[in-house]
Order: structure tokens, then C-alpha cells, then sequence
């Protein structure tokens, strides 16, 4: 007895949605040939708010969407590409700073003096802890330390999780590369 | 007699207060906000604000602990109320209670918000409300020794009263936490309470008056009355909340949320962590909105530091907030459909476009989710090129046609209606008396909002409507999320058009952030009602007392009034149309 008009103009928006998902592959294969709407290629238009229509599922491990630039995934220490040298100065901002304190610094000291440098002599990141609040790389004074693009990070150990610093060094190319407005943008700075 | 000039301001309000009750009520002292009220003359001036001064509304019940003194606050416990009127900022009053026998008389018979918060509060904090009807512990079990949030309370992996913890640098080598604390030993139980002992099923775990109720025999029902269990494993609760029922039939004679499943005390955290480093954890609170949710924290902040931010960094947070709400609305519609049995079509239609506000966040913000976009005096980043131009493609093309079709979906929808037309009905009386606040609140037809009522960012510069619709019930709070969505695609709009040109930030980022001592209470309108953080600073690095005052926490406390004598399949719907997120309620 419910069932009225507007429980049948619902079920036409339903079915609307339902055919578009057939026409768009139909337009895609007369277009551009079979198989040709699911590639990389097409997933800005895919994905795109207004261009898009009927299916926009992603085939994840096949397909992937596109990170943004600013996109946060866990810290990374930046060296230099020929020096090898890495920008870090064991400061301590970023542990300062760090919500969940997952960051741990052991300060370089030189072997005849005793004396602290300017570097450190361990530095380990427990991204099992990492929140990816990105303040280690927006505190940081000297452009050290970056959030990665790295996302996929499935251990089977804990303690895989535990990165220290091999497994935290990156070239400035790397930076350059995932990050080229702000590494454009850090750059001018230093021109100035 | 006080006239009406003294009575629109809030020192007005207290110089009067303090003529009518000379020996209960006097100013507090320097950093501190309100009055400091006789704690044996509370209910007389709470009675007082109510009858005669319009303060209908008791927003947040909380309490300080002060083992020493700080701020020139004595050694007690400062149990801190905020009332609000109509419009204008929060009436503080402060009670004090004995730092060893802390008892504070009760507000929940004047204004049944606080029945929740002084549970909360005796909780988590040990302050006993004389004349509570129900003064049991809300959030954590029978079994939890001690009250987390007084001072001296530990927790398991205690390292250090704040962070930074000095084991990281400068010589810092990492310790996994579970190695310090073997499974087994971080469990404390009170002196002379065992687990053997516990009879968890008859009264503790609150199904005492159930039983009694389903004893009494009803003469008009020959049926037993059934005690029911929904949740706390039940989709259609949207989390882990556990709803006690007694049921006549299939109608609801009492029911009672029960929650704290999701608790990890939010607030300790918050103490033990810098100004700063609180920011990423409130995105965790209300997990499907993040960016509403750091908002009051930063504004609190801000009020005690004394800064402004610019006005591009306003208008940001503007646009922020805006597509927050029409994403919460948005899923929270679509949730109600799932639970109402029109499986995934509107949910999966809104969880659509809730990616393309995702994806705004995160090219804005970096994450999609914990936003962690918000800082004091500003935003994190700028808006870029591509995020402006996106986000007007969303606010001017995309989602004014999903609100339509949304509409066309369901409003005159004759299942729709049949469902949630005159189901749940919440009386604007109860809804002010018991502290609802957005939608829940409009709803009840009555225009209250803190987007008008205290204007922040730059909502005083934009043009909107209050969207409210008189009827009460859950159809009624369908129509105002709707109405609110149309709404914020036209605050959109217009900040998108005027997004001025400018710094974001003011001044400079300090990783060693000060703040000068104080409290301060910052509100928003969060989609779910009124998000209230109250921060107290004694000067240092870290906040003295962080309290989180979660609307969906207060609105779960007219659950059991507007449930009575529906369908258990109603509850479902009803629960969907508060609009809870158990993160929030839980913290």
C-alpha cells in the first residue's frame, strides 16, 4: 500500500545509474577499442568529478590512483646526492615535536674530542607508532626529514618496522622527484 | 537591581549574580573565567539561571583536579560548568570540592545534560554528584582502579609526567613498549575487588533494573517482558555501542546506551602531550569528520595565545568545515537508508562523493582522514591552484545535482516516510533540557546555532539560513540535514568566490609552543551539534586539563526518552538519526 509514484521515481534514479554504467563501456569500446577504459591513462577522466560516469572502481594492485604531492606517508632523512652527506644535524626538533614519540636520536660525538656533532649517529623512526601527522617534516629547520610516498609497508615482523637509519636515507633526487613544488619552492628559498 | 544594560554581558551577569546571592557567588580570580559558586548554593543559582536569566542550557559539566595549587586555584577539585544563553559566549561557574572527599550536589534534576556528564566526570575524575538518580561509572568497567584523570594516576607504560620524553634524545635507543610491561602485569584492579568475586551478569553490568522491570507484570500486556541486548557487535550501532532494552512485545519499555568500548582516554593523553601534538589526535575523535574536529581545540588555543588568524586562513577553514558537513550529512543519510534496509544505494551514492571530499583533503592537507590540518593562528598549507579549482568544481557543479537527487530520492518517498514520519519525536522542551545540539536540536524546531550564536572564522561575513523543521521526529531530522547540505554548498560557494589573497599562517610556527595560563572553552558547530573543547594552561608546554565536550556523547542521552514505546526496529533508525560516531562518544 506504500508503494506509490515516488517509490517508482527512485527506483528509475536507481536505474539510471544501473544503464549509465553499461552506455559509458559501450562509448569507451566504439571509441578507443576493447578493454582500452580500464588503464592507467584514463583514470584522471575516470576519476574526475565531472567527466565521470557509471563504474569508477580502481583495480587496485593493477591500477593506482595517483598520490598527491602533499600526500603523507611515513618520514624519510633527505642526503645529498654526491656528498652523500645527510642534512640532519641531530637537533632534536623533530622528537620534540613528535605526537606519539616514535622517534629516537642518538647524537654523533667525535672520537677524540668526546664532543657532540653536528650529526647523527643513530636515528631510528618505530613506524609502527608513526601517526603520519607530518610535524617532524614541517618542524624540521633544516628541510631534513620528509614524508615519503611509501604506503605499502606489510611486515611480518615487528621489529621490520623499526626503521633505522639505512633504511631511512634518501637522496635529494628522491625528494626532488615525489615532492617538485616544495623542493622548487625550498630551492628559491635558498637562492634568496 | 541589576537593569537590562548589565544583563548582556557576561561580567553584567556575574555583578548581578553576585548582588542576588552576596555570601554564594563572587568573581573568580585572575586567569580565570565566570564565578566561583558555594558549593552548597549551587542548584539555588543554577536553579536561578534558568528560571530568571534564560540560561537554559548547560553545555559541559567537567572537573579540574588541583593537588597543588596552580593558577592560585587551591588544592581541591574545580568542577567547571558552562551555561549558555540564546547567543554570546559561556557563563562559567566554578565549584569547588574537597581534594579529599570531593562532593559536589547534583545538577542532572534541573537539566538532564548533565546526567551523562557527571557520570563522565565521576568516572573519570572521582567527583560525586550529590542526588545523580544514576551515578554509576559510564565509560570505564567496575573493575578499573582509580580515576585516570586525577593527577597522581598512572597508567600502564608510564614514562614521564609530558612529552618530549627525555629516553629519545640525546641518547635515544628504542625500547618496544611491550617489553617493558609483560602481558599480565598491566592490570591493576581496586583493593578488595577480585574478578572471581564479580557477578558481572546480575547487577554491575546495569541489567538490575531491567530484571526488575521485566518482573512487574503489566495488566494490559499478557506477554513477560523480555531484557534485550542490541550491540554491542550490531551493524546498525555503527560502531561498539551497547543498548540495553526492556521490551514489551516488540515495544521499548526502557532502554540504555551503554558505552566506553572504544575508550582510551583521549584526555590523559591530551595532558601528557604538547599544545601542539594534540592536534593530530583530535582528527581521532570523530572519525568521519576530521577537520571540525580540530577546529574548536585550535580556536580554544588561540583564545588563551591572544592570536588571530588571517583572513585567508578564516576563509579556509570556512571551506573546510563546510565540505565536512556536507560529507557527514551526506553519509549520515546514507547510514540511515542501510539501516533502514534500502541497502547500500544511498549509502554507496554518498560514500561517492565522500571520496571526492576525501580527495580534496588530501591534496590539501596530505591525509585523508587524520587532516591534521589546522594550527594555531592558521592552516597547515595553502590552498593550491588545483585544490581551489577542484573544490569549485565540487561546490558549484558536483554536489548540488547529488543533493537533488538525494532529495528526489527520498523526501517524498512513501517508504521513507512510512518509516520515519512521527518516529522518535524529541519535544524542543527535552531537547534543550537535555543539551542536543545540531541537527538533533534544529529538528525540534528550535534555530540555534553556534555558527550565529558565536560567530568564528568567518561565518559572521557569509550569507545562511538556520534550517530547522518543527515536527521532532526522525523525518524532521532528515529535512534539516538536507536543508544544512544546500546550506553549506551555498556558504561554499560564497567563500570560494571570495577567497581572499594572503598569508595563512600568523606569525611563526614555534615547535616549543607556550601558552599563557588560563582557560578557555572554544565551540564550533561541529555536523553533529555543538563540539566544545575546554583547555586550562598553567603557563607550560603542555595543557593542564584537555576536556572534549562530544555532542554525540550528549546526544546519546536522549536515547532512552524518545525511544519509549517505539519498535525495536524504530530504535535503529532513531539511533541513525542522532548521529553518533563512537569514537566521539567513547574518546
Amino acid at each position: 500500500m506504500y508503494i506509490g509514484w515516488n517509490v517508482l521515481k527512485a527506483l528509475w534514479i536507481t536505474f539510471r545509474r544501473f544503464v549509465e554504467t553499461y552506455i559509458d563501456d559501450l562509448k569507451w569500446l566504439f571509441k578507443k577499442g576493447f578493454g582500452k577504459r580500464y588503464t592507467p591513462e584514463t583514470l584522471p577522466v575516470r576519476q574526475h568529478p565531472l567527466t565521470k560516469r557509471g563504474i569508477f572502481t580502481v583495480q587496485y594492485p593493477q591500477e593506482r590512483l595517483p598520490l598527491p604531492e602533499r600526500f603523507r606517508g611515513f618520514p624519510f632523512l633527505v642526503y645529498d646526492d654526491e656528498t652523500g652527506k645527510l642534512r640532519c644535524t641531530a637537533c632534536g626538533t623533530c622528537v620534540r615535536v613528535c605526537p606519539p614519540q616514535c622517534i629516537w636520536i642518538v647524537r654523533a660525538t667525535d672520537p677524540q674530542t668526546g664532543k657532540p656533532l653536528r650529526e647523527p649517529a643513530e636515528f631510528y623512526v618505530d613506524i609502527s607508532i608513526c601517526m603520519n601527522c607530518g610535524f617532524c617534516a614541517e618542524f624540521c629547520p633544516f628541510d631534513a626529514i620528509k614524508m615519503g610516498h611509501e604506503i605499502e609497508i606489510a611486515a611480518f615482523d615487528r621489529a621490520d618496522l623499526l626503521l633505522d637509519l639505512e633504511k631511512l636515507r634518501r637522496p635529494v633526487s628522491y625528494d626532488a622527484q615525489i615532492h617538485p613544488t616544495d623542493y622548487a619552492q625550498e630551492q628559491g628559498r635558498k637562492g634568496e | 537591581m541589576a537593569t537590562e544594560q548589565t544583563l548582556e554581558s557576561i561580567p553584567g551577569i556575574i555583578t548581578h549574580l553576585q548582588e542576588r546571592f552576596p555570601d554564594a557567588v563572587q568573581p573568580a580570580p585572575a586567569p580565570y573565567q565566570g564565578a566561583i559558586v558555594a558549593r552548597d548554593r549551587l542548584v539555588e543559582v543554577a536553579t536561578y539561571l534558568r528560571d530568571e536569566l534564560e540560561y537554559r542550557y548547560l553545555s559541559n559539566v567537567t572537573a579540574v583536579d588541583y593537588p597543588q595549587p596552580v593558577n592560585g586555584m587551591p588544592p581541591c577539585f574545580d568542577v567547571v560548568y558552562h551555561f549558555f544563553q540564546s547567543r554570546g559566549g559561556p557563563l562559567t561557574l566554578h565549584v569547588q570540592a574537597d581534594r579529599e572527599n570531593p562532593v559536589v550536589p547534583s545538577l542532572a534534576p534541573l537539566f538532564p545534560s548533565a546526567l551523562f556528564q557527571e557520570r563522565e566526570a565521576w568516572d573519570l575524575m572521582g567527583v560525586r554528584f550529590e542526588g545523580h538518580p544514576d551515578l554509576r561509572r559510564i565509560l570505564l568497567w567496575e573493575g578499573f582502579d582509580g580515576h585516570p584523570l586525577r593527577k597522581n594516576w598512572k597508567e600502564v607504560y608510564y614514562e614521564e609526567e609530558h612529552k618530549p620524553f627525555s629516553s629519545r634524545f640525546p641518547e635515544g635507543r628504542p625500547v618496544p613498549a611491550e617489553s617493558r610491561s609483560p602481558f599480565g602485569d598491566n592490570l591493576r584492579y581496586p583493593p578488595g575487588w577480585s574478578p572471581r568475586d564479580w557477578r558481572p551478569l546480575v547487577d554491575v553490568w546495569g541489567y538490575a533494573p531491567h530484571d526488575e522491570l521485566a518482573r512487574q507484570e503489566n495488566p494490559d500486556h499478557p506477554a513477560d517482558r523480555v531484557v534485550l541486548n542490541m550491540g554491542p557487535h550490531h551493524p546498525s550501532t555503527h560502531g561498539v555501542l551497547r543498548l540495553l532494552a526492556t521490551l514489551e512485545g516488540e515495544r521499548i519499555v526502557k532502554l540504555e546506551p551503554m558505552m566506553g568500548f572504544l575508550h582510551r582516554c583521549h584526555e590523559k593523553i591530551g595532558e601528557r602531550n604538547t599544545w601542539w601534538g594534540n592536534i593530530p589526535y583530535t582528527d581521532r575523535l570523530d572519525y568521519v569528520c576530521c577537520m571540525t574536529n580540530e577546529l574548536p581545540y585550535v580556536l580554544a588555543v588561540e583564545k588563551l595565545l591572544g592570536i588571530e588568524p588571517p583572513p585567508r586562513a578564516q576563509y579556509i577553514r570556512v571551506i573546510m568545515s563546510e565540505f565536512t558537513r556536507f560529507l557527514n550529512h551526506a553519509v549520515s543519510v546514507g547510514f540511515m537508508c542501510n539501516d533502514m534496509g534500502v541497502y547500500f544505494t544511498v549509502m554507496l551514492y554518498a560514500l561517492e562523493e565522500r571520496e571526492h571530499i576525501l580527495d580534496l583533503f588530501e591534496m590539501v592537507s596530505g591525509s585523508r582522514l587524520m587532516s591534521n590540518y589546522m594550527r594555531f593562528g592558521g592552516v597547515a598549507h595553502d590552498m593550491s591552484e588545483e585544490a581551489v579549482a577542484l573544490a569549485r568544481a565540487l561546490a558549484f557543479e558536483r554536489l548540488p545535482r547529488v543533493v537533488d537527487m538525494v532529495d528526489q530520492y527520498l523526501t517524498e518517498n512513501e517508504i521513507f516516510k512510512a518509516r520515519t514520519v512521527g518516529v522518535g519525536v524529541l519535544p524542543p522542551e527535552m531537547a534543550v533540557a537535555y543539551g542536543c545540539t545540531g541537527p538533533m536540536l534544529r529538528g525540534s524546531g528550535i534555530p540555534y546555532d553556534v555558527r550565529r550564536a558565536e560567530p568564528y572564522a568567518a561565518y559572521d561575513e557569509l550569507d545562511f539560513d538556520i534550517i530547522t523543521a518543527p515536527e521532532g521526529d526522525v523525518y524532521a531530522r532528515y529535512l534539516v540535514r538536507l536543508g544544512e547540505m544546500r546550506q553549506s554548498l551555498r556558504i561554499l560557494q560564497q567563500a570560494l568566490n571570495r577567497l581572499p589573497d594572503g598569508p595563512i599562517m600568523a606569525g611563526k610556527k614555534s615547535a616549543t609552543l607556550k601558552v599563557p595560563a588560563g582557560e578557555a572553552y572554544g565551540r564550533i558547530e561541529a555536523p553533529k551539534g555543538e563540539l566544545g573543547f575546554y583547555v586550562v594552561s598553567d603557563g607550560g608546554p603542555n595543557p593542564y586539563r584537555y576536556h572534549i565536550r562530544a555532542p554525540s556523547f550528549v546526544n546519546l542521552g536522549v536515547m532512552e526518552p524518545i525511544c519509549q514505546g517505539h519498535l525495536i526496529a524504530d530504535v535503529v533508525i532513531i539511533l541513525a538519526s542522532v548521529d553518533i560516531t563512537l569514537g566521539e562518544v567513547d574518546r
